[in-house]
């Protein structure tokens, strides 16, 4: 597949935001250390201009935008239209929880707990549905798989994980509760994203045989019947080197989860400081950037058995 | 009714006239027009909604070309209709045709990823996808002799290789057809369970080899000269 910088920006950074305000209530409903009111309203902040930024930049693929709108009407069928409803009803319910933080002068209520916990189980689902978007394309056999949307929400955790705990440092506070929990979402996420390589790497489903329907001979490509490029071509015939593939594999696990989690441990340990913790978000989103590139450019579509591709 | 074509196989002679006479008629039809990007230029490129591939079946000396003209599968189980968010693309009950309404679509390009069958082209121009209507504007057109109440590739193929019909209707001739000629559906694996099937080749009579003689050695020679030779 063609990966689109607007779906790679999108994914990753409504994915920390809705990670990051999840953690946020959970760690402010179990008293976690550091969770003052500054690091609450900047985590608030933090992650709507993630969130909103990224659902913004998820209307830069559509080709007829205006239409955008009626994207809320398919719910009872479609995982796109499920994620847009579920984007958009999480907007009240998360401004009304950090506006009773506000009022309420950093005072916890029940009635601000049952706001924030509805926002936190709205966050989840919104990206459930942003993974089983990909997880339920019979078509593409890479993500057709529900360590797919397990993915998107172990990633989209432990990204906002990680970015608590540098706003909690920025806050003067420790965090190390918080950063144990990163620590481990990040280690299970590694983990998901370690069995998702290894699944992807087994080839199954359609051939150009079963595409075809030639099942008991060799099937040749001889001509695609056009000299130019296609739409088709374009946005499924994506093709990159496997020798490249491999190592930005490397990358996403060094720096998306491997040098967060080691300063995860040393926050744990007691040592660190905001700066080096604003080093380990950006180290780590950097590596979620490649990981999700590699989401898209490894997926293989299976209309390419019809451009020749012997399986997908 | 379920309507759809039958495309054989057997003898598709790959001449791409389905493809343009469909582009013909349906640039000018509901869901048209079917843009081109620069036509004359270096890379010409545009919005088809039938596309013709050729493959090479089997190994020489047992091998054979297959001219294989795709369109919309209009599927039973229409995963593109399923994923479209804006409820654009929908699959009438009636006939069973997928269509996209030009007027709700968005352009995300989702439903083009829920196809296993290339049948969805975005159009650039106005940003819509669109795709095979199996000429909804001319197979219910009362103003046409009933000859011609059928889809514009069918019509036009010069070698009778597309079949259009009913095939809920088993006495039809595309259940005919099917039955009596094993078609098959693309790709079944997927379950997507696409209307449209197509006819395998037939099994041909083996050309008899043994009545020919060796070449003589002034006829290879003579055969090589000719090779040889640049005239």
């Amino acid at each position: 597949m063609h990966p689109a910088f607007s779906v790679i920006f999108f994914t990753v950074a409504s994915g920390a935001g809705y990670g990051l305000f999840i953690l946020m209530v959970l760690a402010r409903l179990f008293n976690a250390e550091g969770m003052n009111g500054g690091t609450m309203l900047s985590a608030g902040i933090l992650a709507l201009v993630l969130i909103s930024a990224g659902l913004l930049s998820s209307t830069f693929h559509l080709a007829n935008p205006k239409n955008a709108w009626r994207a809320f009407f398919r719910f009872r069928t479609s995982w796109l239209s499920r994620e847009g409803v579920f984007a958009v009803l999480f907007y009240p319910f998360a401004l009304l929880y950090l506006l009773l933080l506000w009022v309420l002068d950093n005072q916890d209520s029940t009635l601000m707990n049952t706001i924030g916990v509805l926002a936190l189980l709205i966050a989840l689902a919104t990206v459930f549905s942003t993974g089983m978007i990909y997880g339920c394309l019979k078509t593409i056999r890479q993500w057709h798989t529900a360590l797919t949307p397990a993915n998107y929400l172990l990633i989209g955790l432990a990204t906002g994980g990680v970015l608590l705990v540098m706003l909690i440092m920025m806050n003067g506070g420790r965090g190390s509760s918080v950063a144990w929990l990163a620590g481990a979402l990040l280690l299970i996420a590694a983990i998901t994203k370690a069995v998702y390589y290894f699944w992807i790497s087994k080839v199954i489903g359609p051939t150009i045989n079963t595409a075809t329907g030639f099942t008991r001979a060799q099937v040749r490509l001889l001509d695609t019947g056009h000299t130019a490029g296609t739409f088709l071509t374009d946005e499924f015939g994506y093709q990159t080197d496997p020798k490249q593939l491999e190592s930005l594999k490397y990358m996403v696990f060094i720096f998306g989860f491997f040098l967060p989690a080691c300063f995860m441990a040393a926050v744990f340990a007691g040592a660190g400081g905001w700066g080096s913790a604003l080093l380990a978000a950006l180290c780590m989103l950097g590596g979620i950037g490649v990981e999700r590139w590699l989401f898209f450019a490894e997926a293989r579509h299976v209309v390419n058995l019809y451009h020749g591709a012997r399986h997908t | 009714m379920k309507l759809g074509l039958v495309i054989d196989l057997d003898v598709c002679v790959g001449c791409h006239a389905c493809a343009v006479s469909c582009k013909q008629w349906n640039t000018s039809g509901t869901t048209g027009p079917l843009t081109d990007y620069h036509p004359y230029g270096e890379d010409p490129g545009g919005v088809w909604f039938n596309r013709i591939r050729h493959y090479e079946v089997g190994d020489y000396p047992n091998n054979k070309t297959i001219n294989f003209p795709m369109s919309c599968m209009h599927c039973e189980q229409a995963d593109c209709v399923d994923v479209c968010p804006t409820g654009a693309s929908y699959k009438r009950a009636e006939d069973g045709v997928v269509l996209i309404d030009q007027d709700k679509c968005m352009g995300c390009n989702y439903c083009s990823w829920a196809c296993p069958y290339g049948a969805r082209e975005l159009d650039r121009e106005s940003g819509t996808m669109k795709k095979c209507t199996l000429c909804i504007d001319r197979i219910y057109d009362e103003e046409l002799d009933p000859v011609d109440r059928q889809p514009s590739c069918v019509i036009t193929c010069p070698a009778h290789a597309r079949h259009f019909g009913d095939f809920d209707d088993p006495d039809s001739s595309v259940s005919r057809l099917v039955r009596e000629r094993a078609g098959y559906q693309l790709m079944p694996e997927l379950g997507y369970n696409p209307t449209n099937q197509y006819l395998p080749p037939r099994l041909t009579r083996p050309v008899p080899v043994e009545d020919v003689k060796r070449k003589s050695l002034i006829h290879s020679v003579r055969d090589w000269v000719n090779k040889a030779v640049v005239r």
